[in-house]
């Protein structure tokens, strides 16, 4: 993107409409850091576009200061698809929720991450419908109580980094509400990667599933619980910086190990983020506690042609090879005859 | 090669092919018609083919046909029933001969009536023509398969592709009967195969071949002669309804100077136009096949949104899937044209069959009230036309216009006179400029009621549109009751202005009388030549055909209170019979139906009428 603009703050990515989402919701925090992310881009405010589907983090466009379309239900990604193809300039930006993504919108999301156009893909996961006011949602844990599960849902969740790295995902990377830098951090790659990038972001539903991330974000423990990867770098955790990850190769699968006689930092893992094979990444996005930290950073970030460059270059090849100017040569193509 | 039968002079004349459908009598067809075109003809052709790709060989469930009319007068339609029948098995035969003319021709491949072969089409005894009765018809039993076979045997192409040439074999005869060139199909060979000189070469002989059997064969083959027809002089070509509708979006983006964008999902029998879009990126056109109905046109919608002339192709089926998004375009007042180009329904009903009952689907098939623009296109080449104002009205009003064609229009083809881009008018897109001050997303033209496009991408003009109901003036989320009041009746009432800015309704025939026939879309041809006949006779009746559906033209009342009676023809069972009582009900609607997924004949419905005239 040529058009560069370094004078915005994310002040001026604010819209005139009052944010409703409850007071305490994960969704404000998230858009404080997508917000403060923007500016850091350098790109013109016009130049944005966030296109959403339906649920409570699709009302985001609204208050943002930006082109935006709410749409409908699921559908997002295939809107982005089409904003982005019909003006590749654009930096767009999809908005959703896990409900949004991954049920009703799950072939389209899939389909978006497959062919790798250039949206970057915000994925709020609270494991929840919350508009709808507490049903389960494909990413709520197996057994969850809601109101159309009183007796605990029957039914395993999607885990989203494996759907994107198993739909052949480019991007994929973490962050919880909780953590604004990072996020903000995340979001810029995010955005700088050229390609379908997907940014999961937990988050709380502070009505309908209170505490779900609890786990491994309360202050205490969430050192402990929780890995950020970080690209050239050992994948090291915990509050005194104690534990680490390495491959146990006999069981093809990674293991947590204390730092100390056995490990040092020297025997740990070192994060690539650039490595095409999946495998690891996908083992690194998978990773749940109690077992293993969760993941948080960029996990996944490998360059490959996008969509909607290729969709381009393949007109323009085409056109060049062309005889046809216009359409009235069109029109006059191929058999013709004079009565 | 000299001709020494007598020759029958004719002022149009019906030739059916019909075979396995891996007999190619799809291209047979499109040949013979090329050729019929190219020495000035006028035709119209009508594909019949079965919705499986491979059928069970030999089977009825597997025939594949493929009928024109070619005349010397105005062709309007592929005919009712054949005055040749080609069939190139006995599974052919039986499913056809039934749309043989009586005193009719009809040639066989007498190869393919074997024990198995004439089993398989359940045939009971080994004579199909008695067994059928089809003595009145004069039949031509040419061992067609062998003398192919025959023919080639020195070419050194391999069994397969030997049998598969006899089509060939086929249409080489139907030219000496027709008296036809074999120039043009020869050299199509040469563009075809340009890198298989052998197959060119086997199919050059077995054309011959078959032509030469035809000839010698004189003393039982008659021979036809249809001269040129006397149309209006220019360049000419043949297309399809398909291509006409994909070229008709390629002429409207350039006149808007937007590119184009088609998202779409294959479905039959809409494909072709996706497909042609695919084939055009010579001419700038963005096509996405997306991974189903509803990113097909929720992808075109984003495109809108962005900026590009977008349009959406789908059949009936597809069209239900597109219903919510078809709302939010819509609600946030995007151009769109959506082609539905219809087939027997419901359900998957006759996926390759013709049919208008996607009529209300179009008008009301969304939640809310949720009004769209409704055309429908009447012949193969005025798809072109009708694509082309779908695209100038979705533009120019802000609104999704919803184009109908259908099966029969969509794979039927005719000549066309080319029209010069010249002779069309500018689409003026309500692009906001750059620097615009005090802009809101929903303010109107007074004419129109149109809003305003800001594009993406512009500065300053940065606003959220989507599907909740909007403010009036700002676009921002309303749920202020009488905003939504207002802007109901905003949304249709910009829907109703578009009749200030279409043509009035024409009537073919006398502008008074006793029996107006009404009609819309696909079936004009039959119906405009079926009223014609009856004219020519000195009935009085006339044709006033519908090709703007909503709005309606403004003189509709005008012109149905000159007549005594109305008879509304439609394939489906009076869905536009309905909507005019609805809109227009001071009239008497009498109605005439046909869902068989067949077109009309021009024989029932002059019956009909004739019948109407008579109480």
């Amino acid at each position: 993107m040529s058009d560069i603009q370094n004078n915005l703050t994310a002040k001026d990515f604010k819209s005139d409409q009052e944010v409703r989402w409850c007071p305490g919701c994960g969704d404000h925090a998230i858009m404080n850091a997508i917000q403060k992310a923007l500016p850091e881009l350098g790109y013109k405010k016009e130049k944005f576009a966030f296109i959403s589907g339906i649920g409570c983090s699709s009302r985001f466009p609204y208050y943002m200061d930006t082109y935006g379309f709410h749409s409908i239900h699921g559908r997002a990604s295939a809107i982005a698809s089409g904003v982005k193809v019909a003006n590749p300039k654009l930096s767009v930006w999809q908005i959703t929720g896990d409900g949004d993504a991954m049920a009703i919108g799950g072939n389209h999301f899939i389909h978006a991450i497959r062919r790798n156009i250039d949206i970057n893909i915000i994925l709020f996961n609270n494991e929840i419908y919350g508009l709808t006011k507490g049903q389960y949602s494909p990413t709520s844990k197996f057994g969850s109580v809601t109101k159309t599960s009183p007796y605990g849902t029957v039914e395993h969740p999607f885990h989203p980094g494996e759907l994107v790295i198993g739909a052949q995902g480019k991007f994929f990377a973490r962050s919880i509400d909780g953590n604004l830098k990072l996020s903000q951090e995340i979001f810029e790659k995010a955005a700088k990667h050229d390609g379908a990038s997907v940014v999961e972001v937990l988050q709380n539903c502070v009505i309908y599933n209170d505490k779900t991330h609890a786990a491994i974000s309360d202050r205490e423990h969430r050192e402990d619980r929780t890995i950020i990867l970080r690209h050239g770098e050992p994948m090291i955790f915990g509050k005194n910086k104690d534990k680490g990850l390495v491959l146990d190769g006999e069981h093809l699968k990674l293991k947590v190990v204390e730092l100390g006689n056995e490990y040092t930092e020297k025997d740990l893992l070192v994060h690539n983020s650039e490595e095409v094979n999946p495998g690891l990444h996908l083992m690194l996005a998978n990773m749940s506690y109690p077992e293993y930290p969760v993941a948080f950073g960029v996990i996944r970030n490998v360059k490959a042609e996008t969509y909607d460059k290729a969709v381009y270059k393949q007109v323009e090849d085409v056109k060049e090879k062309s005889s046809f100017k216009c359409m009235d040569d069109l029109l006059r193509s191929g058999t013709t005859w004079e009565v | 090669m000299s001709k020494k039968a007598d020759v029958i002079e004719r002022k149009d004349v019906v030739i059916r092919f019909s075979g396995d459908s891996g007999d190619g009598m799809q291209l047979t067809g499109t040949l013979f018609s090329d050729t019929s075109a190219f020495i000035g003809n006028d035709l119209s052709t009508f594909p019949d083919y079965p919705s499986e790709i491979r059928a069970p060989q030999g089977t009825i469930g597997g025939v594949s046909g493929f009928q024109v009319h070619v005349g010397q007068t105005q062709i309007k339609t592929p005919g009712d029933y054949a005055d040749i029948l080609v069939a190139m098995n006995p599974a052919a035969l039986k499913a056809t001969a039934k749309w043989v003319k009586e005193g009719g021709t009809i040639i066989l491949d007498e190869d393919s009536f074997d024990e198995k072969g004439l089993k398989k089409a359940g045939y009971k005894t080994d004579n199909p023509i008695l067994e059928d009765k089809l003595d009145r018809f004069n039949i031509i039993q040419a061992p067609i398969s062998s003398l192919t076979k025959e023919a080639l045997k020195d070419t050194g192409l391999d069994p397969k592709s030997i049998l598969r040439s006899k089509n060939m074999f086929a249409l080489g005869m139907v030219y000496w009967i027709f008296n036809r060139p074999l120039n043009y199909t020869e050299s199509f060979f040469e563009r075809k195969f340009k890198k298989k000189p052998l197959v060119i070469e086997a199919n050059k002989i077995v054309l011959h071949a078959g032509y030469n059997y035809a000839e010698t064969m004189e003393h039982t083959t008659p021979s036809y002669k249809v001269s040129p027809a006397d149309i209006e002089k220019g360049t000419y070509r043949n297309i399809s309804g398909n291509t006409a509708t994909a070229w008709g979006f390629i002429a409207a983006a350039e006149k808007a100077n937007l590119e184009l964008f088609c998202g779409s999902y294959p479905i039959t029998p809409a494909t072709e136009i996706l497909q042609e879009l695919s084939a055009r990126k010579d001419m700038g056109v963005k096509t996405f096949q997306a991974e189903d109905e509803i990113a097909g046109i929720c992808t075109s919608i984003g495109a809108s949104f962005a900026g590009d002339l977008a349009v959406t192709t789908t059949s009936g089926p597809g069209l239900a899937l597109k219903g919510e998004a078809i709302g939010l375009a819509v609600m946030t007042e995007l151009p769109l044209v959506i082609v539905d180009v219809q087939r027997g329904g419901p359900s998957t009903g006759l996926p390759t069959k013709p049919e208008q009952s996607d009529l209300m689907q179009a008008l009301y098939g969304r939640n809310g009230e949720s009004p769209v623009v409704v055309i429908a296109a009447s012949t193969p080449s005025n798809c072109f036309h009708y694509a082309f104002q779908a695209a100038k009205i979705a533009v120019e009003h802000m609104t999704p216009v919803i184009l109908l064609t259908d099966g029969f229009l969509a794979n039927g083809s005719e000549p066309w006179k080319v029209p010069s881009m010249a002779d069309y008018p500018e689409i003026k897109a309500p692009i906001v400029p750059e620097g615009t001050k005090d802009w809101n997303p929903y303010a109107r033209d007074v004419e129109r009621l149109a809003r305003t496009w800001a594009v993406p991408g512009t500065k300053g003009l940065e606003h959220r549109i989507g599907g909740l109901e909007k403010d009036e003036l700002k676009g921002s989320v309303s749920h202020d009751p009488m905003n939504h009041q207002r802007m109901t009746e905003i949304r249709e009432g910009k829907v109703q202005r578009v009749s200030n800015f279409i043509p009035e309704l024409e009537v073919e025939g006398d502008e008074k009388g006793d029996l107006l026939v009404v009609g819309w879309g696909g079936t004009y041809g039959h119906l405009a030549t079926a009223v014609n006949e009856l004219r020519e006779k000195g009935q009085s009746v006339s044709l006033a055909h519908f090709n703007y559906i909503k709005p309606l033209p403004k003189n509709v009342k005008e012109v149905f209170a000159n007549y005594k009676k109305i008879v509304v023809c439609e394939n489906n069972l009076g869905q536009f019979a309905d909507y005019l009582r609805m809109t227009n009900p001071e009239f008497k609607y009498l109605q005439y139906n046909k869902v068989q997924g067949l077109p009309f004949t021009i024989i029932e419905l002059k019956e009909h009428f004739t019948k109407l005239l008579e109480e």
